[in-house]
């Protein structure tokens, strides 16, 4: 419970209008896209300006309240759920675009901007932001900037974090910090900025976002290839990238996926196929043509069953936005959708994409797999109910052999949904004792009470007062746990 | 999940509840959501708290009562949906619930009970309304109370709602009409024709374009007089009782005669028709609603289906089409009106910036949601006046009483007309 003295002091700061604390309030910001983890938080608080994000900052320093920062809560990792005696600050209502500044190609954000809108605009410019995740049309910026969101054009094109310059970050301490800027090249000291990029709100809250953007291409073809057998599309797709072909998108489903993909979007998919490729190459005209040339031989060489180009700009949109919410439309089939993001080197794609099936007719669950094959980013995704709770033990120990195997085949727990409270028991596994030990001072330094976004990554007791000032039990508290 | 907050037969049904799984995809379709930013206010905030409610973790709340009225069932996000969850019914039957408790109350109880306990129980009762405004617009007492603006003694509310009311029609569909229409060629279908409540009194030119429409598609149209209310703004506000009554009514006078399809030219009316079955699913009608529901389509969903008989005349006018909530994301009528009107010759079609946006209609929605209805009547009116088109199409009534107050509230010098005057229009020689 927040003391009264303490929630005057908060309602002074932003005005009774903007300090939500009903029952009806809590339960809505009790949750985000991640399955089965919810958790009320005492208060949500819609701050007006960066000044007023730093008092509720010191208060909270001061108090060892923890601040749990949100933007539309679309996250799949649990990085926005509150925890235990938690504040919510949510930012999806600081939403303007300050800049565009077109001889710097660089665009000037609010962190609740949503990403779809930062397409949109730009490419009225004939800009480019490509960072594309499946959730664009609602996630914000800044949660994209915090979890290092990637999206369908890593392979070709990079994630958040290869475009942002500049951040404005409010600290734990209330501070209000700039790092980077406008300059491509600056090599002043350590580079703040990556440290925040990826930090799940657990070193401070990010206010302003500068990010990079690039000349539009000039065309993008979008193909659609069939296969009778999985391996041999997971074999396709390691033969496009060893003939030196980028794909702006390379994307990959499988049965299950496209079944449900197609009961949603009813874009005459064939359903009686084992797998899918939805491939995009864009650049120059000619070069797009001759690598899609090339792109449609390798297919052909792998035996695929056909093969499908989009029909017009309309059609291809309609393609992706389809594969964009494949995660969503799986929900058809069981109401709870656990969904991974373990990620492989892409020339190991097929080796981990028959170990999750294996796994998972080794635990009697249904998976549907799809991902961003082109970048080894698979998302398998469990098809359980959460009310079913034998199964769901099933499905947990099924995703620990699967974070296994794709660290075994030299990958990662998560590409791009972040660690956040699902993955945290993992993170030891992939970072390792001293990389887990290192990134807790760094917790330590910019954090001394603990208030950011407490138990995200790694854990953290939910008593944190007890911990200030208490190094030796602060490290215990996290290593004991978990190593 | 033990429920003790929900009483009776109709309860929001766990199994649609728990298909959410939060990824909010819903919310920038939104209309509400789109206003305030609060999660509250979004599809996926309401399921979650019909959810606690049903689970007993949460009361029923003024707060939970009035998010649930904020709602414009507009179902954008069922469309946006990939999950397929069904929010529309879930909030009516959440409205079911929330209207036997106390939070039912005030200015708004009193109109939504005026309104579906009083007037929208039978035709003639709709009919008699009618006249009393008929003649409070044609006597110049409309001039006199808005000139004075005398409504601000009694409320505020009444002030403000006062210009919603569309122009009465000088003849009523009902008795304008023999039971029986005979086309000019070989008869082709028969089909019923369901004239509506509002439609009849407010809209009957619509009605008589339609019928029009359909002789000339060799039809043999067929009026049955004992026809009610089709019962869905009842339904859509939390009385299922009276709407299963007009459900069964209308099924009576229409399955009496031996129909290939019942046409319906109101979106929200096709919509609820085709629902018919679905709400009497425990009830011995049963039988007949399926048979019933089997033959419901819609004017525009007919026409596009069966080979429309070709337009002659050239319409040159620039147009564009508003999507009603009950077309687009009840019924997934989408491409029907554009394939339609792609036929007509002379025509400049230019698609609006979010066609498919809610108009702030939505039922009695803006007699009790003024303000917030008219928030998004201003994004609407702003997407259609940005088409620079002449014409802008609408094929529900509700939509059609709220862009026009709009049009003509903002000086827009835009006509707003149902498809089937247009197709009228162009079917002259």
């Amino acid at each position: 419970m927040l003391k009264p003295e303490i929630k005057n002091r908060l309602i002074e700061i932003v005005g009774t209008e903007n300090f939500l604390n009903s029952k009806e309030d809590r339960i809505t910001y009790s949750y985000d896209g991640t399955p089965i983890i919810s958790n009320l938080p005492e208060a949500v608080i819609k701050p007006k300006t960066v000044q007023e994000l730093s008092s509720i900052m010191k208060i909270a320093n001061q108090e060892k309240i923890a601040i749990v920062p949100r933007g539309s809560g679309t996250g799949l990792s649990g990085g926005s759920v509150p925890i235990e005696n938690s504040i919510v600050i949510t930012l999806n209502h600081w939403n303007k675009i300050i800049e565009i500044d077109k001889e710097n190609l660089t665009i000037l954000v609010e962190p609740g901007v949503i990403t779809g809108q930062i397409h949109s605009e730009v490419e009225k410019l004939g800009l480019f932001y490509p960072p594309d995740p499946g959730s664009a049309a609602i996630c914000t910026i800044g949660g994209n900037v915090a979890e290092n969101a990637g999206g369908i054009r890593g392979l070709k094109y990079g994630v958040t974090k290869d475009y942002v310059m500049g951040l404005e970050v409010v600290t734990p301490e209330g501070n209000i910090l700039k790092t980077g800027g406008k300059v491509v090249k600056d090599v002043a000291g350590y580079n703040l900025k990556d440290l925040f990029i990826g930090s799940e709100g657990t070193l401070g809250i990010i206010t302003k976002i500068l990010l990079k953007l690039i000349p539009y291409p000039e065309v993008t073809k979008t193909i659609l290839v069939y296969f009778s057998k999985l391996e041999e599309a997971a074999k396709t797709v390691s033969d496009i990238i060893a003939a030196k072909i980028l794909p702006s998108a390379l994307e990959f489903l499988d049965k299950t996926t496209i079944k449900c993909v197609e009961d949603f979007a009813h874009l005459g998919l064939d359903t009686n196929i084992d797998a899918l490729l939805l491939i995009e190459v864009d650049g120059y005209k000619d070069i797009a043509e001759k690598e899609a040339e090339k792109v449609l031989d390798i297919c052909k060489k792998n035996n695929c069953s056909y093969i499908e180009l989009a029909k017009d700009s309309n059609h291809a949109n309609k393609l992706r936005a389809a594969r964009k919410v494949a995660f969503s439309a799986l929900a058809r089939i069981k109401p709870t959708t656990i969904l991974e993001d373990a990620t492989v080197p892409r020339s190991e794609i097929a080796k981990m994409i028959v170990g999750i099936n294996n796994i998972a007719s080794k635990y009697n669950l249904t998976f549907g797999i799809f991902g961003h094959a082109g970048d080894g980013n698979l998302h398998p995704t469990c098809l359980t109910d959460e009310r079913n709770l034998e199964e769901i033990k099933r499905a947990e120990s099924a995703f620990e052999e699967i974070f296994e195997l794709a660290i075994s085949l030299g990958g990662t727990i998560t590409g791009e949904h972040g660690v956040g409270l699902s993955k945290k028991k993992f993170l030891n596994k992939v970072v390792g004792k001293d990389g887990l030990e290192i990134m807790m001072k760094i917790k330590e330094a910019l954090d001394p009470n603990v208030i950011m976004n407490p138990g995200k990554v790694f854990s953290i007791s939910s008593k944190s007062e007890k911990l200030r000032g208490d190094k030796e039990r602060f490290k215990r508290f996290i290593l004991e746990e978990w190593i | 999940m033990t429920n003790i907050n929900f009483t009776g037969i109709d309860i929001p049904s766990e199994e649609f509840l728990i298909k959410c799984m939060h990824c909010g995809l819903c919310l920038p379709t939104c209309p509400t959501y789109q206003l305030t930013g609060l999660e509250r206010n979004s599809p996926r905030g309401r399921i979650r708290l019909i959810k606690s409610v049903l689970k007993g973790k949460l009361e029923i709340s003024k707060t939970f009562y009035d998010e649930m009225y904020f709602c414009l069932d507009c179902q954008a996000c069922e469309t946006a949906c990939p999950a397929g969850v069904k929010y529309g019914n879930l909030v009516e039957l959440a409205r079911v619930q929330i209207d036997k408790t106390k939070y039912n109350r005030g200015i708004s109880k009193i109109i939504k009970k005026f309104i579906f306990e009083n007037i929208f129980i039978s035709k003639k009762r709709v009919k008699l309304l009618a006249r009393l405004l008929k003649f409070y617009q044609k006597s110049g007492l409309q001039y006199f109370v808005r000139k004075t603006k005398v409504l601000k003694l009694f409320s505020n509310k009444l002030y403000k709602i006062e210009g919603l009311a569309p122009r009465i029609s000088d003849k009523f569909t009902d008795k304008s009409y023999p039971k029986i229409l005979y086309p000019e060629g070989e008869i082709k279908y028969k089909v019923g024709f369901f004239y509506g409540c509002f439609m009849n009194v407010m809209f009957s030119d619509i009605n008589s374009d339609t019928i029009d429409v359909l002789l000339k598609n060799g039809c043999q149209v067929i009026i049955p007089s004992e026809q009610e209310c089709c019962g869905s703004m009842h339904a859509h506000n939390g009385d299922l009782k009276t709407a299963r009554k007009l459900a069964k009514i209308n099924i009576d006078a229409f399955l009496k005669y031996d129909l290939d399809f019942i046409i319906v030219n109101s979106a929200g009316c096709s919509a609820f028709m085709k629902e018919y079955a679905h709400i009497l699913i425990k009830d011995d009608y049963h039988n007949y609603a399926q048979t019933f529901t089997s033959k419901v389509s819609d004017i525009l969903e007919f026409l596009n289906n069966i080979e429309m008989k070709k337009p002659q005349k050239e319409i040159l006018k620039r147009i564009t089409y508003h999507d009603a909530c009950h077309h687009v994301h009840t019924q997934k009528i989408y491409n029907e009106p554009r394939q339609i009107i792609s036929k007509i010759q002379g025509l400049d079609f230019i698609e609006m910036k979010d066609s498919t946006q809610c108009c702030g209609s939505a039922g009695i929605y803006n007699i009790i949601n003024y303000d917030d209805s008219m928030k998004i009547l201003d994004l609407k009116l702003k997407n259609i006046a940005n088409t620079k088109a002449e014409i802008v199409l609408v094929s529900n009534p509700g939509c059609l009483a709220q862009i026009r107050y709009g049009l003509e509230k903002d000086n827009i010098n835009i006509q707003a007309i149902h498809p089937v005057t247009l197709l009228k229009e162009s079917y002259k020689e």
